[in-house]
C-alpha cells in the first residue's frame, strides 16, 4: 500500500538539533556504561565493503566477529557480518554454527544505478549464496525527481526477491538533502515492506548523523502506532567510537523505548566501532587507557 | 579616556588548537606575593587521553618527515621565539623570576632550539653503526623514534626546562604530550602560540596545564604511550611511575636536576634516549 505523503510531519533543523543535543548529555558511567557497551557490541554489523576485499580479508573479519577478544569474559558476539554478494558464500562458511548472520549489500550498491532486472539478480544471487539479510539501496535519483511510486515499486520487488531474508533499505541520507526528504523516504521504504531502514552506504559523506537517525526513529514510531508493526533501524557509517554509540542508544531508548533495544530491531553498521568498544571494556576492567596495538585488526 | 586591559585566557594546546579543558575546571596561579596572576585550565585525564589519540595520529607523518624538514621547523620555532622575546621575559618576571635571570633563560631557550635544529640531520650518524658479525651478513643498526612520549616538564625554569624537553623529543620524530610546570605554567601556553605559528604539524606537540598529582599516574599507565619522562625528585612518584610503566613496558626517563642552564643540559644523548635501535641482518655473499 503506497503511503500518503501529504500529511507527514515537517522537521525543523534547529529543533531536531536541540533534541539531539539532549540525548548527548546523559551521564552513563561505570556498570551502566559497561552494560551499554556490551549491548552496542551485540548490535554491530561488522562490515567490509571495499573493492580490495579478498577471501582472506572476509575470513579474517568473520574470525574477528566470532572471537572479538578472547581474554574478556562475558562479552557478546556481533550481530552480523556485512559483505558484498561475492563473499556471502565465504562468510557463510566461516561463520557456520556461530549464530552470526550474514548480511549482503545488493541492488547495484552503492549507487543503485542499474535496471530492475540487474538489481533483482544481484539480490537473488546474494540470497542463493546464503545471505540472511539484504541491504538494498534506493534509487535516489528517482526519489529526488519526485518519482516516489518507482522507488516504492522497486523496494517491493526486491522484498519479494528476498524471500526469507530480512530486507534493510538504505536511504543514503547524505544525498537526500533535507530531513523532510528523509522522512518521506522512510515512509516509502516501510510501507513497501522494509524490515529495517538504514541511513547510509558509508560511501557518501555525511554518512549517519544523529539528526537523520532521529527523524527515521520518529518515522518508525509513527508507523508502529499506525500499523502495530515494529521496523528496525540501522545507522551506518561514521559511528566509530563508543561514546557516540552510547548516545545513539540513549536516543533509541527515549524515542522508541525498550522493545527496540536489541539486535533484532537496532544495528550499527560499522567496522572500527568494535575495537573502540573493546578498548573501553578493557579500560573498565583494568583501569588503564588502551592502545590499538593490543587488539586484533578488523 | 581610560581603557581596560585585555588579559589573555590561557587554555590547553591539543592537536594544533587551543581548547579549554573538557572538565571545565580551573586553578589559580599566584605570584610570590600571593596575588592572582592567571587562572589556568586544570586538565583532566580525559584531556590527556584525547591528546594521546591525536599525538598517535600525528606521529606517523612527523616521524617520516625528512631530517632537513624537522631541522628547519625547529629553527623556525627559534625564530618565532626570538621575535617575541620581550613578551616571554615579561611573563617569566610575572611568574617571579629576576629580570637578569629571565633574560638569560629566554636567550638560552632560543639557543637550545637552534642547537637541536642543528642535530636534526646528524644524530643518526653518531648513533647508527655497521656492526661486525661472524656470519655472512651485512649488519647495521639505526635509530627510530619511540613514538608517543608523555613528559612531566621541570617545575622550575618553566620555559627553558620545557624547551629542553620538547626539542630533543620532536627532533627525533616523536610526538609528545607535555604537562607544563604546575606553579609557573604561563610561558608554556605562550610557547604553544609560538609552536602554532612555526609549521609544527598539529598534534606533534600537545601541552597540558594542571596538577602533577592527578596526571602523572595516567601518563605512566596509558597503554598507547611509549615513553614517559619525569622531571622531579619525588622518590614515591618515581617508584609509582616505574610500576605503572611496566604494564606496557614503556621506557622511563627521570631527570632529577633543577638547573637547565648548564652546558650538560643539552646533548645528542637527550635525543638518543627517546629512540629505538633497529638492527638489520642483511644476507651477503661469502
Amino acid at each position: 500500500m503506497f503511503p500518503n505523503l501529504n500529511n507527514l510531519p515537517v522537521y525543523d533543523t534547529t529543533g531536531v538539533n536541540e533534541r539531539v543535543k539532549r540525548f548527548c548529555s546523559r551521564s552513563i558511567k561505570k556498570s551502566s556504561k559497561v552494560e551499554g557497551l556490551k549491548l552496542a557490541m551485540s548490535m554491530i554489523d561488522l562490515t567490509t565493503l571495499e573493492g580490495k576485499d579478498t577471501k582472506g580479508k572476509v575470513e579474517q573479519l568473520c574470525y574477528k566477529a566470532m572471537h572479538p577478544h578472547d581474554v574478556l569474559k562475558d562479552i557478546p558476539k556481533v550481530a552480523a557480518v556485512c559483505v558484498y554478494p561475492s563473499y556471502v558464500g565465504v562468510a557463510k562458511k566461516a561463520l557456520k554454527g556461530s549464530n552470526i548472520q550474514v548480511a549482503s549489500v545488493a541492488t547495484a550498491f552503492p549507487s543503485g544505478q542499474s535496471n530492475l532486472e540487474v538489481k533483482l539478480n544481484d539480490t537473488k544471487f546474494a540470497v542463493d549464496q546464503g545471505a540472511d539479510e539484504i541491504d538494498m539501496v534506493i534509487s535516489r535519483g528517482a526519489f529526488l525527481a519526485g518519482d516516489y511510486q518507482f522507488v516504492f515499486d522497486e523496494i517491493a520487488s526486491i522484498k519479494e526477491a528476498c524471500g526469507k531474508a530480512h530486507l534493510k533499505v538504505i536511504l543514503e541520507t547524505g544525498e537526500l538533502d533535507t530531513l523532510d526528504n528523509v522522512r518521506k523516504a522512510s515512509e516509502i521504504a516501510m510501507y513497501a515492506g522494509a524490515d529495517f531502514i538504514k541511513t547510509s552506504t558509508g560511501k557518501i559523506q555525511p554518512a549517519a548523523t544523529m539528526q537523520v537517525t532521529y527523524v527515521m526513529l520518529d518515522a518508525i514510531k509513527d508507523f508502529y502506532l499506525k500499523t502495530g508493526k515494529m521496523i528496525g533501524m540501522k545507522p551506518a557509517g561514521g559511528i566509530s567510537n563508543s561514546k557516540l554509540a552510547l548516545q545513539y542508544l540513549v536516543m533509541l531508548n527515549e524515542v522508541l523505548g525498550e522493545k527496540w533495544m536489541n539486535k533484532n530491531y537496532f544495528r550499527f553498521g560499522a567496522s572500527s566501532l568494535l575495537n573502540d568498544v573493546l578498548m573501553q571494556l578493557v579500560k573498565a576492567e583494568t583501569g588503564l587507557y588502551q592502545s590499538p596495538n593490543y587488539f586484533s585488526k578488523d | 579616556m581610560s581603557r581596560l586591559d585585555i588579559h589573555k585566557t590561557y587554555k590547553l594546546y591539543i592537536g594544533g588548537k587551543f581548547p579549554r579543558t573538557e572538565s571545565g575546571r580551573y586553578y589559580a596561579v599566584k605570584n610570590k606575593q600571593g596575588s592572582l596572576i592567571a587562572n589556568m585550565c586544570l586538565a583532566s585525564r580525559k584531556d590527556f587521553r584525547n591528546a594521546v589519540v591525536i599525538a598517535r595520529k600525528a606521529q606517523t607523518s612527523w616521524g617520516n618527515a625528512s631530517a632537513l624538514n624537522k631541522g628547519q621547523i625547529l629553527y623556525r620555532i627559534a625564530e618565532m621565539l626570538e621575535s617575541r622575546k620581550e613578551q616571554f621575559i615579561a611573563e617569566l618576571i610575572t611568574q617571579g623570576e629576576e629580570a637578569a635571570k629571565a633574560k638569560n633563560e629566554v636567550d638560552l631557550a632560543i639557543d637550545r632550539l637552534v642547537y637541536y635544529a642543528g642535530w636534526s640531520d646528524k644524530y643518526q650518524q653518531i648513533f647508527s653503526a655497521v656492526n661486525p658479525v661472524a656470519s655472512s651478513h651485512f649488519n647495521f643498526s639505526n635509530l627510530e623514534p619511540v613514538g608517543v612520549v608523555a613528559i612531566v616538564a621541570p617545575e622550575e625554569q618553566s620555559l627553558l626546562g620545557l624547551i629542553s624537553m620538547i626539542a630533543p623529543a620532536i627532533v627525533g620524530g616523536n610526538s609528545i604530550i607535555v604537562l607544563a610546570s604546575e606553579s609557573k605554567p604561563l610561558t608554556a601556553i605562550s610557547f604553544a602560540e609560538v609552536l602554532n605559528s612555526s609549521d609544527v604539524p598539529a598534534g606533534v606537540v600537545n601541552i597540558l596545564t594542571g596538577k602533577r598529582a592527578e596526571l602523572t599516574s595516567q601518563m605512566a599507565s596509558h597503554m598507547d604511550v611509549n615513553t614517559i619522562v619525569y622531571c622531579g625528585k619525588d622518590a614515591a612518584v618515581i617508584k609509582n611511575i616505574n610500576e605503572l610503566a611496566s604494564n606496557n613496558l614503556k621506557r622511563t626517563i627521570f631527570y632529577k636536576k633543577n638547573d637547565w642552564t648548564s652546558e650538560e643540559s643539552q646533548s645528542p644523548y637527550f635525543i638518543e634516549k627517546m629512540q629505538e635501535v633497529k638492527t638489520t641482518w642483511h644476507p651477503t655473499e661469502i
